[in-house]
Order: C-alpha cells, then sequence, then structure tokens
C-alpha cells in the first residue's frame, strides 16, 4: 500500500483552522487557532494530546459536528480538493456525512441507539447513500457485520445495542462507519472505552479496513502507545494549537518539541520500573488563561522570555517533521530520558 | 417478585380499597341512612321499608360479604329512584362517555404529538415560547369553562355546531360526532398542554445523547434524526403521562357532560347524588375508579412491553 | 422562561397571585356595589362606568361578586393546602423514618389515593354530607395529601443520613427537632413549589364542584357557581361568563406560574 501526500490523492486538507466558541452574546474565545493537518489516501493520521488540547473539537469539525456554541471562524477544510466542507451548510454536509467521511466515536452503548435494532441503524445509512432497497441493504449488512468480526450476522441484525459488548458494539459502529466506503474514517477514542484485549482487536480491524479498502483514517487519541502503534504520521496538539508534527518515527525517536518530550518521558516503561514516574509539571491553561505567548510557557522549564510574549510558529526540524518553539537547538541538547 | 405480578398485586389492593372505600362511605355515616335519604318527616314504616331494600337492617359483615358478591357478579343493585338495576343505568350511558373520552384521547395524541417535537425542535425561538405560553394557559383553563367558550364562539355566534341536543351513535356516527367534538376539545386542552410540555421535555433530553451525535454523523436529515430515532425514545415516559392522566380526563369529562348536557356518567352521577341514591352513586364511583386503575396498570404494563430493554430482559 | 438571572415564571406568578390577593383583601372592606343587593332593572348588563363587568341576571354587580369570590376561593385554597400539607406531613414523615413495611404500606395507600380521579372523593363525600364549603374544603385537602407525602418523605429519606443529621443527632437532638429544624428547612422550596400546585388545583376542584351545584352553596359567593348561573344566558349577555372565567384562570395561572418559579430558582442554585 502506497503511502504519500501527493496533491491529488489528499483526502483531507486542513489548513490554518481556527474554531471559537461563544462565550456570551458578544465575546467568543478561540478554542482551535491555526491547525493545518493533511491526509493522504489510504494513511492513518494521529492527533494526540491531553483532555482538553482540542483534538475531539477538530474531529468534529470535519463534519461540522460543532456543538452550537462554536463555530469555524477561520481557515478551510478541503475533502479530495474538491469539497470545501468549511464553506458547505448542513444540507451538504448530511451528503458527505456517512458517505464520503464517517465518525466512530469513543463510547459505543451511548453512541448507538438503544432503542432501535443494530440492523437498522446498519442499513438506515446503506438505504440513505446508496440507495439500497429494504433486502439489498439487508444482505450488505449481514456482509459488513462479517467483515468486521461480528458473530452470527443474520441474528444481530435484530438485536439491541445493550444485548451485545463493548467490543462488538465497537465493531457495529464501525460497520456503519464502513458502510458506504468512505474515503476518510475518523475514528475520536475508539479504543478508550474498551477492554485491553478487545482494544487491539479493534485496532486489528481497523487497520484491516486501510489495507483492504484504502480508506484514510484520522485517529483522534490521548494513547501516545496507540497512536505510535499504528499511525503513519502524528500531529501533538496542546491547548488548541499544533506543537509537533511528523512521522511516527520522527516524533517517537527524535521529538522536538519540550511538550512532546515530556509526554513521551511521562509513559511508564519498564526500564523505568522503580522510579518515580515523570509528569509535566503543571495544568492545562483554561480557555481565557492562555496568554498571548506560547501556550506552553507556564509548564516549560526552557521557557524565555520570548516564549511568554510570542507564539512560535511551526518550524522545519526533519522532512516531513515541524515543530513549534523558538528554543530548538536548546532543548535537542537535552536528551529524552 | 417480579414486576408484573408485585404491579397485579398492587391492582388487586387498590381496587380491594375501592370496594372497601364506596361500601364503608355509606354505612358509616352518622345516624341512619335510609333516615338521611327520606329525610326527617318519613314514616317508621317507610324507614324500615327502605332498610331491608337497601340491606341496613342486617349486621354490617354480612352486608360487606353481600356487597362483594354482588361486584362478582355485576349486581351493583337497584337504583332508588329509578327502580331499574344499577347496572343497566349505567351501561346505557356508556357509549356516551366513552366515545366522549376516546375522542378526547385521539384529539390529544394528534395535537399533542407534534406541537411537542416542534417545540423542541425550534427550543429558544419564538416558536417554542409561544407553544409555552399557550401551554401555561391551556393548565389554567377551568375545561368546564373552556366548554363554556366554546359553546359560545362556535355554537351560538358563529353557528357551526348544534349544541342543544345530543345525537346518539346509532341513530347517525356523524351527528354524533358533531355533539362530541366541542366536548372534547374542552377536555382535550389541559391534556395537550400537559403532554406537550413533557414530551418537549423528554425529547430535548434525548437529543443531548451521544446517538444523536453519531445519527447525525451518518449524514441523516433532521427530521429523520427526530422522528426516527429521538421520537421513539421520547415518547416512551410520556405514554405513561397520558395514562395517569387517564383519570384526570375522566373525571373532566363528568363536568363537561354538564356543559353539554349529555347523557353520561357525568350527568348520571349528578342526578343521583342529588337524589341520594347511594346504591347508584355507589356503582358509578366504583366503575369509574375501577375504570381508571385499570387503565393506569395497563399503560404500565405496556410500557415495560414497549421498551426494548425491559422486554427482552 | 430559564436563560435569565430571575425567573420570569417567578417574577410573573408573584405579581398576579400578590394581585389577586391584594383584590380578595380589598374586597373585605370595599366592593364598588353591595353583593347581593338586586335590581332586577339592570340584569344584564354589559361593562359600563357604573359596573365595570356589567351585572348578572339579578342585577347585581359582576366586579364586586367577583372580588368577593376570591375570599372563597383563597379560602378553599388555603385550608386545603392546610390539611393536605398537615397529612402529608405526617404520612410523609412516617413513611421517611420508619421502617420499610410501614413505608410501603402507606405508599401503596397514597398511590392508591393518587389513582382516585380527585373529584369522586369530593362527589363521595358530597353525597353523604350536604354540599358546603366545609365539604369542599375537607375534600379538597383529602385529595392533596399524597402530592405532600411524596415530597415529605422523599425529603426525609434523602436526608436522614445526611451529616448535619448526624450531626445534631450527635448533640443529642429528638426526632421532632431533627424533622422541623433541620430537614424541612431544606425541602422548603419542594413543600413550596407542591403548595402552590395544589392550590391550584383547589381552585380548579371548587370552581368545578361550585358549577355543578355541589361546591360552595348561596350566599357564599363562588367563581364556579356564577358560571353555572352565566351558562343559560350565553346568547343575552356573554360577557357574564368571561369575568369568572377570567379570573379563575389568572388566578390558577398565578399559582402555577409562582411553582414552576420556585423550583427554576431551586434548579439554578444547584
Amino acid at each position: 500500500m502506497e503511502l504519500g501526500t501527493k496533491q491529488d490523492e489528499q483526502v483531507l486538507d486542513i489548513r490554518n483552522l481556527r474554531i471559537e466558541l461563544q462565550t456570551s452574546r458578544r465575546t467568543a474565545v478561540n478554542v482551535l487557532e491555526d491547525v493545518s493537518l493533511q491526509i493522504g489516501k489510504g494513511e492513518i493520521v494521529g492527533v494526540v494530546g491531553e483532555s482538553g488540547c482540542g483534538k475531539s473539537i477538530l474531529s468534529l469539525s470535519v463534519l461540522g459536528l460543532l456543538p452550537p456554541a462554536m463555530r469555524i471562524s477561520g481557515g478551510e477544510l478541503w475533502y479530495k480538493d474538491e469539497l470545501p466542507l468549511h464553506a458547505y451548510d448542513n444540507r451538504r454536509l448530511q451528503r458527505v456525512r456517512g458517505k464520503e467521511i464517517s465518525m466512530v466515536f469513543q463510547d459505543p452503548m451511548s453512541s448507538l441507539n438503544h432503542g432501535l435494532t443494530v440492523g437498522f441503524q446498519v442499513t438506515e445509512s446503506l438505504r440513505l447513500h446508496l440507495g439500497c432497497s429494504k433486502s439489498e441493504a439487508r444482505e450488505r449488512a449481514i456482509m459488513l457485520f462479517r467483515k468486521v468480526g461480528l458473530p452470527r450476522p443474520e441474528k444481530l441484525l435484530h438485536e439491541y445495542p445493550y444485548q451485545l459488548s463493548g467490543g462488538m458494539r465497537q465493531r457495529v459502529m464501525i460497520a456503519i462507519a464502513i458502510s458506504c466506503n468512505p474515503g476518510l474514517l475518523i475514528a475520536d477514542e475508539p479504543t478508550t472505552a474498551l477492554d485491553v484485549t478487545i482494544q487491539a482487536q479493534i485496532l486489528d480491524l481497523m487497520r484491516s479496513i486501510r489495507e483492504d479498502d484504502g480508506t484514510a483514517i484520522l485517529l483522534i487519541s490521548h494513547d501516545l502507545g496507540m497512536i505510535a502503534d499504528m499511525c503513519d504520521r502524528i500531529i501533538v496538539m496542546y491547548a488548541g494549537k499544533v506543537v509537533e508534527h511528523g512521522t511516527a518515527s520522527e516524533i517517537f525517536d527524535h521529538p522536538r518539541h519540550p511538550y512532546t518530550i515530556g509526554l513521551l518521558n511521562s509513559i511508564p516503561t519498564p526500564a523505568k520500573k522503580g522510579n518515580r514516574l515523570y509528569s509535566i509539571p503543571g495544568t492545562v491553561p483554561a480557555l481565557h488563561e492562555r496568554g498571548a505567548g506560547c501556550r506552553f510557557a507556564s509548564r516549560c522549564e526552557y521557557a524565555a522570555d520570548r516564549c511568554r510574549q510570542e507564539q512560535p510558529p511551526l518550524i522545519q526540524v526533519g522532512k516531513q517533521h515541524t515543530a513549534a518553539c523558538f528554543l530548538l537547538e536548546e532543548v535537542n541538547a537535552n536528551a529524552v530520558v | 417478585m417480579n414486576y408484573y405480578a408485585r404491579r397485579t398485586l398492587t391492582l388487586l389492593l387498590t381496587m380491594l380499597f375501592i370496594v372497601v372505600l364506596t361500601f364503608s362511605v355509606f354505612r358509616i355515616i352518622p345516624g341512619n341512612p335510609a333516615l338521611t335519604i327520606l329525610g326527617v318527616e318519613a314514616t317508621d314504616e317507610q324507614i324500615a321499608m327502605l332498610e331491608a331494600k337497601l340491606g341496613t337492617d342486617r349486621p354490617l359483615g354480612e352486608q360487606f360479604i353481600d356487597w362483594i358478591q354482588g361486584i362478582a357478579i355485576l349486581d351493583f343493585g337497584e337504583s332508588l329512584r329509578f327502580s331499574e338495576p344499577v347496572l343497566d343505568l349505567i351501561a346505557a350511558r356508556l357509549p356516551v362517555t366513552f366515545s366522549l373520552a376516546v375522542l378526547a384521547m385521539a384529539i390529544t395524541v394528534c395535537v399533542a404529538i407534534p406541537l411537542g417535537i416542534l417545540a423542541a425542535r425550534t427550543k429558544g425561538k419564538l416558536v417554542d415560547m409561544v407553544v409555552s405560553i399557550g401551554t401555561q394557559i391551556g393548565l389554567a383553563v377551568p375545561s368546564f369553562w373552556m366548554g363554556i367558550i366554546l359553546i359560545l364562539v362556535f355554537g351560538l355566534t358563529l353557528k357551526w355546531v348544534s349544541v342543544s341536543t345530543y345525537v346518539g351513535w346509532s341513530e347517525s356516527p356523524l351527528f354524533a360526532l358533531r355533539s362530541l367534538l366541542l366536548p372534547a376539545i374542552a377536555l382535550a386542552i389541559p391534556q395537550i398542554a400537559i403532554v406537550v410540555r413533557y414530551l418537549r421535555t423528554t425529547m430535548l433530553e434525548q437529543l443531548n445523547l451521544d446517538y444523536v451525535r453519531t445519527a447525525r454523523s451518518k449524514g441523516l436529515p433532521e427530521k429523520d434524526v427526530h422522528y426516527r430515532h429521538v421520537l421513539k425514545n421520547a415518547l416512551l415516559p410520556v405514554i405513561t403521562i397520558i395514562g395517569i392522566h387517564f383519570g384526570e380526563l375522566l373525571a373532566g369529562s363528568l363536568v363537561i357532560e354538564q356543559v353539554f348536557t349529555l347523557p353520561g356518567f357525568g350527568s348520571l352521577l349528578i342526578t343521583a347524588i342529588g337524589n341520594r341514591d347511594y346504591p347508584l352513586v355507589q356503582g358509578l364511583v366504583l366503575i369509574i375508579a375501577f375504570t381508571v386503575i385499570t387503565i393506569n396498570f395497563l399503560v404500565d404494563l405496556s410500557y415495560r412491553w414497549l421498551d426494548p430493554q425491559i422486554r427482552l430482559k | 422562561m430559564m436563560n435569565r438571572k430571575y425567573s420570569l415564571s417567578l417574577v410573573l406568578g408573584m405579581t398576579f397571585v400578590s394581585l389577586l390577593l391584594a383584590i380578595m383583601l380589598i374586597s373585605l372592606f370595599y366592593t364598588p356595589h353591595a353583593v347581593n343587593v338586586m335590581k332586577i332593572a339592570d340584569r344584564l348588563q354589559g361593562p359600563s362606568w357604573n359596573h365595570w363587568l356589567g351585572t348578572d341576571n339579578f342585577g347585581r354587580d359582576v366586579l364586586s361578586r367577583v372580588m368577593v369570590g376570591a375570599q372563597t376561593a383563597f379560602m378553599v385554597g388555603a385550608v386545603s393546602v392546610g390539611i393536605g400539607l398537615t397529612g402529608g406531613l405526617i404520612i410523609g414523615t412516617l413513611a421517611g423514618y420508619a421502617g420499610k413495611w410501614l413505608d410501603e404500606l402507606l405508599m401503596r395507600g397514597t398511590d392508591a389515593l393518587l389513582a382516585f380521579p380527585g373529584i369522586l372523593i369530593a362527589l363521595l363525600l358530597v353525597t353523604i354530607y350536604q354540599p358546603s364549603m366545609f365539604q369542599t374544603m375537607l375534600a379538597i385537602g383529602i385529595l392533596s395529601i399524597p402530592s405532600f407525602a411524596r415530597v415529605i418523605r422523599s425529603g426525609v429519606l434523602q436526608h436522614r443520613e445526611a451529616e448535619y443529621v448526624k450531626a445534631a443527632r450527635g448533640i443529642g437532638a429528638g426526632h421532632m427537632n431533627i424533622i422541623f429544624i433541620q430537614i424541612l428547612p431544606n425541602i422548603a422550596s419542594s413543600i413550596v413549589t407542591t403548595a402552590a400546585l395544589s392550590f391550584s388545583t383547589a381552585i380548579l376542584v371548587e370552581a368545578a364542584l361550585s358549577y355543578l351545584g355541589l361546591g360552595v352553596q348561596p350566599p357564599d359567593p363562588s367563581w364556579g357557581r356564577m358560571l353555572n348561573e352565566s351558562q343559560s344566558f350565553l346568547g343575552k349577555a356573554p360577557w357574564f361568563t368571561l369575568a369568572p372565567g377570567l379570573v379563575i384562570t389568572l388566578t390558577v395561572l398565578g399559582f402555577n406560574l409562582l411553582s414552576d418559579g420556585v423550583r427554576d430558582v431551586r434548579d439554578k442554585r444547584g
């Protein structure tokens, strides 16, 4: 499977996206600022960061599913260089959702309608986007269930979500998401609510979807390990901004931004056994506490005056590797623990 | 004990309670019931005759057993005033009250459900506020006065409906409908208000849940999200509410029948009370109470049956 | 009505209720015309300077009768709510405080009462005893007991094991003290909500009963009975039916809004 970011094979192109939150009738606060991201055909791109960094909001913004108080206030979202999603109204977006781009959410129990059978929830998409008849949709649903590894698909069609285990429900969600062969699958913390053993299975499933159908995947998570495992490229977000961007090996073998380094340091490994686990001091600043300078300055051990006054732009540090920091040489001098 | 058994037990206990209540209420009157009915000028003979008829000259225990036995075979005694079996009198009035209640229910459901959905969809906007004000007023207006106003507007001023006579179903369904329409509307208004408010609440609750986001992410038009996904879940608790308020509906119909001079349970009851026709009052109260309780029971059961999570467990 | 700092319902509710209360209080001392004076010559007139709301079928001033009718309404409302509250307190605290089986028994009992269409109880009582204001108040009062019982019971259950109750018990407070001084103030707003709602129900039931002739009897004034009187003259004097009906609506609306408002404020406080 060829990976690449050739222009004509680009599935998703996010340019300088800015999203604001209406806090009162007159005031709005930026939740995401200057976020850029490209996903090529068949690539798996990961977005990693702590809670509150805006990664979920990023995922929701692609399909225009932001909560009512938020809106895209700047930047562009292009699907396959053809569809300007940022400019689409709800009606146009409905034609994209579930068909060209679909989503898988974190908690499959609450994300499925408890009052409808899983069969109905799958066939619904098929009938809506592909115009299938009832029986056609039923056949396809059975095939989809088999594809995602669900046992006894015919029987499953008539069951309700609560009758299934967590792993099975998530497979149903994935079946729904891939039912119309989307070019892009957005998965927001798809395994967080699942058992560790099931997690691995779901991730394998997602990998096979990429292999077999060439579907690109935007994977959102706070779990560094999983992101490292799955993704071709990774962006690291902090407090609404991208702080580092690169291939998986670039990020994990040569992290450049102090935040990324801190994150990697805090992963427990057998080598660290017996020692106190490192954690980045301080907490993520709240929306209104974000200052004019680098968002990470308050917790950064290298922070200088310039950091507190200006926002660092993304600086090229490798072939596909960028990091947003003024003090990259200094930071590099201190190796990862 | 499983839920159904427990619920049936509650039903039976409540029925027993009502049986005891209707029995004791007329026996525990201070003084002599027969005397109270006939008045102070009654002769001893008259009193004795009435007592024999009512059965109040016998021991209380015997009377109670008689009462229970009577209920089991649907024998509620004879009306003092009309000298006919109570059951027959009640049965004759049943079609009117029944069709009035059903019509009112139908109007409620047909109007309240779309309105409730509308209010939820347009939350915070002008439409929602108008509906909110409307329902507040609907709850506050006494339904029998609404009946009077409807007579005034549609009967007298606009002369659309004839309000003088009631035409039975057997004679002419169309005219029967005409005579029942205004009273049914008057009855339905407070019910509509209740259902709209409740449905709006349940819909808003559902709209906050994750599965709505999933449905939207599938590209479903809002209409489908509301009607196919949300409504089903939101409607379930509302059904129980409708059932619970059926009792109020029936109570309201008792008064409305007087407003529109419809020959139903209500007017029979009022007449019976005026005549101190104890057996008739007893029978009516018992039957009405039983009906309400049974409907509550059925609604309860249907709720559990309709909710897939509970049904399949 | 919830996206402001205050509750519109509460404000409106209190306004309506205060207005009506004021009218009622005024009527104790003054009405534009004597309430029971009949002047057949003036019967069934529409609104005029002399009679702001017109006259009834006996030539009596409608406005004055409506004002005095408020006395009945408030009286019936207050007494019924009083009965309901007292009964509810007893049953509710017993159910919440005492053992499991007593709780079950009491709750099944109140549920049974709740299922009973309210007006039937009133009608039952009226059959045995003569219809009167007292019967009406008693019947409606009994009807209100279940709602109060539930609210108080759930409040007691909720707070029974709370820290401050344990603390009070620790310093030797007796049961009565705990109930009245510790727990009740915390559920005060729920009680007020229920009371306001019961009040409006009381007014509606009383109006219905009096309309049927089975509630408050002459010469005691009643809005419900006025509605009955007005119905025979719908053609000649349509305005006669409007005044009592509107004032009932406004009173009930006022108490409903009050109830909603108190609940809104309590919810907002968290």
